[in-house]
């Protein structure tokens, strides 16, 4: 009976209507695809993304030129140099990080003692002209400033992880 | 008589089927593989070499990008071998994470796995639905690590954080009105260990699905059944490890054999094929996503019960948190020194070996006692399959090449390090 049954179902292409059925279901069911520019997938706070300098909330910058993250980076993306400024405090003269060496480890950020250097959740950004991968101080300081409330707050999300 | 010679093709390395940068020279009388010779190194990016020149905690990153579709797995090799030089054991709760994230890897793998090789028979719908599921992982490993990729998420001593309490949210559109968005997020609504039991309830029966269009199918039989058999006395006279040497029918893993972290805990079986043919391999790993579901399920009962510190509080190896370091003197001294120096490993030697989705990985570790590895050795389990892909291929035809190379599971980025 068993035998029949098999040779029934062999000879009516049994397996290929199963699958067929489990295709044609999906293809009349509700689709899961995103439209993306209009809408995006759910980005954690902890995402690694575009970096940014921040600063304090009297407008003074939180970078202190420890070089820390200099240090920790493993691709080697981070420049910084130093000077004490005409107040006599210590700040970067220099901080470039080349985004095509970086891999988003997100070492500089856990290795930043004042939280001057972060990893944001922007992942949608392009280059335009060579060299522009290289953001330089001032770039980084205006991802900061124009993203500061919204970085706050994921950095707050996820304080006490930390 | 006219003399009728071997005909070489090229394969690769831009072949879609040669998953990645695989260069393979055929040798073919007519359809029939005469002689396979694969060519590496296109993706040699000297691994081995770099770790060498920094510090031990700066190399996590570099051991995600080495088998680049199961990350954390391999970061699991590398700080095994440093805990064990160390002497160090990382709390139970991270113990626990870690053997979750692994599984969760072993789903990801094995399901880009499937898809691909699947796509490389000639079948088109599984590899969507399989990327379907493994954007529900990512999600996990994004929202545990920040990236969805390369999680640099395993540290010697623990792991960086502990799960977070809340998933993040769709947003309405025009596309989706509030109604859709709100079915959309509704597994997003309790915290990361929701969303994956969430996950592993509902994945049994998308791996009934894939089984459904593939298992009985008799082209996908005929593509497969009888395709590059290994015996199991070959297998292991070639070094195969996992899913390749269990397709040979020997119940080897590294999980039962060998335990580490906290596999002893785990309730899982290991399925082993019978003939050691790609269609054996094929179930074989079907089956092993269905007990790695099984491991998640008992590390989220686990982890729901014991909360607990994530990594150790040994300021000589681990970074102090955020708060002591920015309260007390001393942690920001250690600060500062763990991300400058970072911390010695005594002089000696260790192998750590996991039980990767692909077979055995190992990292031989040689400290002299410095901030960086003397010299580090990557066992990679892929360089020993595709070692045996030319005994595997002779005899077969030139299309059963693509199915034998994708069911060996080939990543290039392993393979050349």
């Amino acid at each position: 009976m068993n035998k029949l049954i098999a040779k029934l179902k062999s000879f009516t292409l049994w397996e290929l209507l199963i699958g067929m059925k489990l295709t044609g279901r999906y293809f009349f069911s509700k689709k899961m695809t995103i439209q993306f520019p209009e809408e995006k997938t759910p980005t954690s706070p902890r995402f690694r993304g575009l970096h940014a300098l921040r600063r304090y909330p009297n407008g003074e910058e939180r970078c202190i030129a420890c070089k820390l993250c200099e240090a920790v980076c493993p691709a080697l993306a981070i420049t910084i140099e130093a000077q004490p400024r005409d107040d006599g405090s210590r700040r970067t003269t220099i901080y470039e990080i080349d985004l095509f060496k970086c891999i988003y480890c997100g070492f500089c950020e856990e290795s930043c003692p004042v939280d001057s250097i972060v990893e944001t959740t922007i992942k949608n950004y392009h280059f335009t002209k060579r060299g522009d991968n290289i953001m330089n101080k001032q770039e980084l300081l205006a991802v900061g400033d124009k993203f500061e409330q919204r970085i706050a707050q994921e950095k707050a999300d996820d304080a006490k992880f930390r | 008589m006219a003399d009728i010679q071997n005909y070489t093709i090229n394969f690769g390395p831009q072949h879609p089927a040669a998953h990645g940068v695989l260069r393979l020279i055929l040798e073919m009388d007519g359809e029939v593989i005469e002689r396979a010779d694969p060519h590496i190194g296109l993706l040699h990016r000297a691994t081995e070499k770099l770790v060498e020149n920094k510090p031990f905690n700066q190399s996590i990153g570099y051991m995600d990008r080495l088998d680049y579709v199961s990350m954390m797995c391999n970061e699991h090799a590398y700080v095994l071998a440093m805990e064990k030089l160390l002497g160090v054991t990382p709390p139970i709760r991270a113990q626990y994470i870690r053997v979750m994230f692994d599984e969760i890897t072993r789903v990801l793998n094995h399901l880009l796995w499937l898809g691909a090789h699947a796509l490389d028979v000639g079948a088109m719908t599984v590899f969507l639905y399989c990327f379907r599921e493994r954007e529900d992982l990512l999600d996990c490993y994004e929202a545990v690590s920040g990236a969805r990729m390369h999680a640099t998420y395993y540290r010697p001593g623990g792991v960086y954080r502990d799960l977070p309490d809340c998933m993040p949210q769709y947003q309405a559109s025009r596309w989706h009105n509030e109604k859709a968005t709100a079915s959309l997020n509704e597994n997003r609504q309790g915290s990361l260990l929701d969303f994956i039991e969430d996950f592993s309830n509902r994945f049994p029966t998308l791996v009934d699905e894939y089984e459904t269009l593939l298992t009985d199918n008799r082209i996908w039989k005929q593509r497969t059944v009888d395709i590059g058999i290994v015996s199991p006395e070959r297998a292991k006279a070639l070094g195969f490890t996992g899913a390749m040497l269990r397709g040979s029918g020997v119940a080897w893993d590294l999980r039962k054999k060998q335990p580490y972290a906290v596999y002893d805990k785990m309730d899982f079986d290991i399925p082993v094929g019978k003939t050691g043919d790609c269609y054996d391999r094929y179930v074989v790993r079907v089956e092993e996503m269905r007990q790695a579901n099984r491991i998640i399920k008992q590390c989220i009962a686990w982890l729901r019960e014991n909360p607990g510190p994530v990594m150790l509080n040994n300021h000589k190896i681990v970074p102090p948190s955020r708060v002591e370091m920015k309260s007390d003197m001393e942690s920001l001294i250690h600060h500062f020194k763990l991300f400058t120096e970072g911390f010695c490993i005594p002089e000696g030697e260790a192998y750590a070996a996991v039980e990767h989705p692909k077979g055995e990985f190992g990292i031989y570790l040689v400290s002299d006692g410095a901030n960086k590895p003397y010299r580090l050795k990557i066992r990679a389990p892929g360089f020993v399959h595709l070692s045996a892909l030319d005994e595997m291929v002779r005899g077969h035809m030139l299309a059963d090449v693509v199915t034998i190379l994708s069911s060996q599971d080939i990543v290039f980025g392993e393979v050349d390090r």
